[in-house]
């Protein structure tokens, strides 16, 4: 048998189901409210700016540029024991938007802000891709 | 112009300050109780004495919505006119003071104990070799855990990063802080690192939890507990310690992205504490900031008005260096080197200052404290401006 993934799975069935269901299809979505046409991620049940509680989802460009990131050194769960230190990342989308991801292809030491990126899907089980960032080629 | 109803209308008369920190053997609640025992001797007062009950429970307290019913039955309270449970994260302290003072002013209730209490930290044990901030309380959930993207750590890291590039705040400047409050901490034998010293030079050293946050730009974690008792005008007086009077308060909660305000609430409620306690900013001896990190004194600082927004960086490295000269900020070590309670760590150190009690670490102009609370990733806040005259 081969090894299992060793680091934790999303929740595959709950409000970011669609944006699981997109990235399996090398699809990035977030959503977009229909009430005020903003984009959101993480999934909510409403907007907050107009209140509207319809949304669709939508493909975005997936490329976009580092906001903020953080470099996590402890191991908060066993299964990233050895990548540890790697980059948390928030990603500001051309359409506006951000998403906290991983970014790959860059030594921690070389994340700049506004550092140009684009998505990446990594498959890491038969059912479950990642959407992750990649510094833009 | 008339002053404000509010100032003056109450005061900190009693505070109770368990032991801290690795203190194992008791609960949350026995905490709680024990720290309102101390702080009604420390007011000369009885428990019949209180009739109201404010609690701010740390995560570890399990039955959250009626938490100050538990404590008021643990302790054997009768007949109390105020009780509730709040939560607005490290903003909780003040804010409870806030609504303990406008409860009395309002004649709903004269005496009242604001507690808080935590026993996160467990007993060392063998096969349980780390016991880190986040590990203690536990953050694994939702779709960020498959990003690696943990804890509380992380979400104000991501933050401080976003003042750094906008502002060019640098790792030197957060150094200072925790260097600064260090040496106060080596003063104060409740802190819990109180006999290691620290360098600018060990606080580089020192690992890296998320970067930008070295371990020594994270708070503490601590059990115990901590309780002040706030009693009306009339009773203040002739209590067994000169009365902490409080003259202004304000909460302010931002809302929105902290990444994008770079912001604590203290923005909001800066002009209005000051305008009800009636004194400027130049007035305040002691600065007493919520720390959860060293970040968040930074941006407290701007927020106050202490220097311009963005400048915080320059400010702590050139003002803030501990005892001696300087600014007098988080003169007990805060909750960066003393005890993590939250936000009654600050409340209780200017309680220490303006009653002249500081002993090593006395701060000599002690007239006006300023507190704050913050708490969500800068995102609720409060103030409280305490004074030795009412």
């Amino acid at each position: 048998m081969s090894t299992a993934y060793p680091k934790p799975l999303p929740d595959m069935s709950g409000a970011m189901k669609p944006f699981w269901d997109a990235a399996r299809h090398r699809r990035l979505a977030v959503q977009q409210c229909r009430g005020c046409g903003a984009y959101r991620f993480p999934a909510r049940d409403l907007c907050s700016r107009c209140l509207s509680r319809d949304a669709d989802w939508v493909t975005v460009s997936g490329r976009g540029s580092i906001f903020s990131w953080a470099v996590m050194h402890q191991v908060y769960h066993a299964g990233f024991a050895d990548q540890v230190p790697y980059a948390v990342v928030v990603v500001e989308l051309q359409e506006g938007t951000r998403l906290v991801s991983n970014l790959v292809d860059c030594p921690v030491g070389e994340i700049r802000a506004g550092m140009p990126v684009e998505v990446v899907f990594d498959d890491v089980t038969p059912e479950v891709t990642l959407p992750k960032f990649r510094p833009s080629r | 112009m008339a002053a404000h109803p509010l100032r003056g209308a109450a005061a900190i008369v009693g505070l109770g300050i368990t032991p801290q920190g690795k203190v194992y053997g008791n609960t949350p609640l026995g905490f709680a109780v024990d720290a309102v025992r101390l702080a009604l001797e420390d007011a000369g007062l009885e428990r019949t004495d209180l009739d109201g009950l404010l609690l701010n429970p740390g995560l570890s307290w399990s039955d959250l919505g009626m938490g100050s019913f538990q404590l008021q039955q643990a302790l054997g309270l009768r007949d109390l006119r105020l009780s509730t449970t709040m939560g607005v994260g490290g903003a909780t302290a003040c804010a409870m003071i806030q609504h303990a003072t406008q409860a009395i002013a309002a004649g709903l209730c004269s005496t009242v104990a604001c507690v808080f209490s935590d026993a996160p930290l467990k007993p060392p044990a063998p096969e349980r070799e780390r016991s880190s901030s986040a590990s203690a309380y536990g953050f694994v959930r939702g779709w960020e855990a498959a990003y690696g993207y943990f804890g509380v750590n992380a979400m104000y890291a991501l933050v401080a990063r976003r003042h750094m590039v906008r502002y060019g705040t640098t790792q030197d400047h957060l150094g200072a802080v925790a260097v600064a409050q260090r040496k106060w901490a080596n003063l104060n034998p409740q802190a819990q690192l109180r006999d290691q010293p620290l360098t600018l030079a060990d606080y580089h050293s020192s690992r890296w939890i998320v970067e930008p946050f070295h371990l020594f730009d994270c708070c503490l974690v601590s059990n115990g507990g901590l309780a002040v008792i706030v009693t009306s005008r009339d009773r203040a007086p002739d209590r067994r310690k000169p009365p902490v009077w409080i003259r202004g308060m304000a909460q302010g909660h931002l809302g929105g992205d902290p990444m994008d305000t770079l912001a604590s609430g203290a923005v909001l409620t800066r002009e209005p504490a000051f305008a009800m306690a009636g004194v400027a900013l130049r007035d305040v001896g002691v600065v007493e900031l919520y720390d959860c990190y060293t970040f968040t004194v930074l941006v407290t600082l701007e927020d106050y008005g202490f220097c311009a927004k963005g400048e915080g960086g320059a400010f702590v490295a050139e003002r803030v260096s501990g005892p001696g000269n300087g600014l007098a900020v988080n003169t007990g070590g805060g909750q960066l080197s003393s005890f993590y309670m939250w936000g009654m760590t600050p409340v209780s150190e200017a309680v220490i200052q303006i009653r002249g009690e500081g002993g090593e670490r006395q701060v000599p102009r002690h007239d006006v404290a300023l507190v704050s609370g913050n708490g969500g990733i800068l995102s609720t806040h409060s103030t409280l401006v305490l004074a030795r005259e009412p």
